[in-house]
């Protein structure tokens, strides 16, 4: 049984250790280097949300804490394991404690959305398949797709795909979800529906959530702690709750991107 | 004095000429279509000695940014000459078309040179670390594959059968008409070109003997695997290649598969099961083939021409065809599965992928059939 299945569940304790823990990562591809020195951490439970203009390294940020990506030097802890030195069955049984929507959904066209909800358990479990189908039915009527288990992707609406690549994200019931761009492409309604599920599973479920966004209204009304990136200073520019940063924040910079005066209303 | 313009648009003309000042009139409507016509038409204009040059725009109704670009590039050539230039009664609306334009950024150089063409030692340099590059990629994938693919015969459940059963029907069933089209035709044109010398020698029989021949050794298992790897070769590189930019690839890692366990080696198993069916089927059409023209033209039964066919191929001749077609399909499924996986950027790469798939499949087959014919020379 690897490190990671023997984890106490979901607290929003203080002094509880971080579920996840970035340690000095710079990330480079081939002699560019995206981010350098980069350190911080997710705290048990909350809602951090990762924001900075196009092209500072959000998304690579996040390939790198899901492990898609080997940081050029320093670390990824996730429930402290670095998950670059972690073997194939370490690493799986971390993969079983983090769930992806990616910003294309990444449903698998050639399989209906039961059969791409059921994969995790297939690839990280050894359930019986009337189990797997009972469990992808609850988790397609979390995400109100509930009798939908038989359209194949492109059958589906631009929402509904992301509903159903939340469904496949969740099915594991992940210590920790991780969404990259979750609204974009997406209306007002299918954007305000996909974030009340957001906030569900983050209050219902305990299920620490992370951000990659650059829509600050979105982020500004979900987000325990914003985390700015910069693209000039290749790292983070200010970490703190949005109300921290708008009262406190002397980075222009920071002003600028998360409280210019047309963006949305906050969450405090 | 002077030309005086006329367009349908505009028209430019000389209010007055003094020894030191030019004034020049502009009117009507002024756009993108009149932008290097205007601008010679100044130069003509304001040749001679004058020392200022005026422009006077009041009966302009209408300019858009490039009409504004043509006065600024005028300005400029007029300014370096010596000469200066005003601009009279500037309506308001090609006032606020002359300030969005940054002139000093028509100047900039750019961030980026547009890069010396490579000259020719550098070139071939180039090619060859592509080329390095390409092989030891090409490599990798090959030990991942196989090593996915002993995982596999280790683990026989973790194969995706349906996914191999899929393959084998779009690759093998659908891939069935043209296959036994092509190798009947090749059969009938093997037989009809050969007849044409044979019948001078009356060895009309021996049309049976080299058409079994050619297509059991050489064209059936070859033409097959063209064929195929036309069709799917192409087909696995733009599957995988469209699911690497639609982030499913990395999805399927993080769910905790190998993804060429999930995609690359039920392609694999599929084709190497269905090309050596494929390859008889062949076979057995590019015989027929040369049978029609046997009994229709060179008045043999079809009795006599099937064995004469048969008393020509032997077991090793069928073996050794079935044999190649084997690793043909290895290699057709390890190209457009290698390719896919190559995909890094957008949609312009899948085609890239697509068109190398079968490109470097092709080649490859040509390669190892020439060391198939000579193996097979000295073993047969």
């Amino acid at each position: 049984m690897g490190k990671a299945e023997a984890i106490a569940p979901n607290l929003k304790k203080a002094g509880d250790p971080p579920i996840i823990a970035v340690e000095g990562l710079d990330a480079c591809f081939g002699e560019v280097t995206i981010l350098e020195k980069v350190s911080f951490e997710v705290r048990r439970g909350e809602i951090l949300c990762i924001v900075g203009g196009s092209g500072c390294g959000k998304s690579t940020l996040l390939k790198h804490m899901i492990g898609l990506l080997r940081p050029a030097a320093g670390a990824v802890l996730v429930e402290g394991v670095d998950i670059a030195a972690a073997g194939e069955e370490l690493l799986n049984s971390i993969r079983r404690e983090i769930g992806v929507l990616f910003q294309s959904d990444a449903l698998l066209a050639s399989m209906t959305l039961e059969e791409n909800v059921g994969l995790p358990l297939e690839g990280l479990s050894a359930l019986s398949r009337e189990t797997v189908r009972t469990i992808v039915l609850m988790k397609l009527a979390m995400v109100n797709l509930k009798g939908c288990e038989n359209y194949y992707p492109a059958e589906l609406s631009g929402g509904m795909r992301k509903r159903g690549g939340l469904a496949r994200a969740m099915v594991l019931d992940p210590k920790v979800l991780f969404f990259d761009e979750p609204t974009a492409g997406l209306d007002p309604i299918n954007t305000a529906e996909l974030e009340k599920l957001i906030r569900e599973i983050n209050t219902g479920l305990g299920t620490t959530i992370v951000i990659v966004s650059h829509q600050v209204d979105l982020v500004r009304r979900l987000a325990d702690r914003v985390m700015l990136i910069d693209r000039c200073e290749k790292g983070i520019i200010a970490m703190g709750a949005p109300e921290e940063l708008r009262d406190s924040a002397t980075d222009p910079r920071v002003r600028e991107y998360l409280f210019r005066p047309d963006a949305g209303q906050g969450k405090g | 004095m002077g030309i005086k313009a006329s367009h349908a648009s505009y028209a430019l003309r000389v209010q007055s000429a003094a020894r030191d000042e030019l004034t020049l009139s502009l009117s009507g409507r002024v756009s993108l279509d009149d932008a290097d016509r205007l601008l010679a038409e100044l130069e003509h204009l304001s040749t001679g000695p004058t020392v200022a040059v005026k422009v006077d725009l009041a009966d302009v109704s209408y300019m858009d940014s490039a009409g504004v670009l043509t006065l600024f590039r005028f300005e400029e050539k007029t300014r370096r000459g010596g000469r200066a230039l005003v601009y009279l009664n500037i309506p308001e609306r090609i006032r606020g078309v002359m300030e969005l334009i940054d002139r000093q950024a028509l100047t900039i150089l750019p961030h980026r040179g547009e890069g010396a063409r490579a000259g020719f030692v550098e070139a071939i340099g180039r090619a060859g670390v592509r080329l390095y590059t390409d092989f030891r990629s090409l490599m990798t994938f090959l030990g991942d594959l196989v090593a996915a693919l002993g995982h596999i015969v280790g683990h026989p459940r973790d194969l995706r059968w349906g996914d191999v059963l899929f393959t084998m029907r779009r690759t093998g069933a659908e891939g069935f008409p043209i296959v036994a089209l092509i190798s009947f035709l090749i059969g009938l044109i093997i037989a009809f070109m050969s007849s044409l010398q044979l019948k001078q020698f009356g060895a009309n029989i021996y049309v049976a003997s080299l058409v079994s021949l050619a297509i059991v050794r050489e064209l059936g298992p070859i033409m097959t695997a063209i064929l195929v790897a036309g069709r799917s070769a192409s087909a696995y590189a733009a599957e995988i290649g469209t699911m690497r930019i639609n982030d499913e690839v990395d999805a399927l890692i993080t769910m905790g598969f190998d993804p060429i366990r999930f995609l690359a080696v039920p392609k694999l198993i599929a084709t190497v099961l269905v090309l050596p069916i494929l390859t008889l089927y062949s076979d057995i059409f590019g015989i027929a083939g040369g049978l029609v023209v046997g009994v229709m033209g060179l008045d043999l039964t079809p009795y006599t021409y099937l064995q004469e066919s048969q008393r020509t191929i032997t077991l090793f001749h069928l073996i050794s065809s079935l044999l190649k077609a084997l690793v043909f399909a290895f290699v057709i499924a390890w190209i457009g599965c290698q390719r896919g996986f190559q995909v890094r950027g957008g949609v312009e790469e899948v085609g890239a992928a697509t068109t190398s798939a079968v490109v470097t499949s092709i080649l490859l087959i040509v390669v190892v059939d020439s060391v198939f014919a000579v193996v097979l020379h000295y073993v047969g």
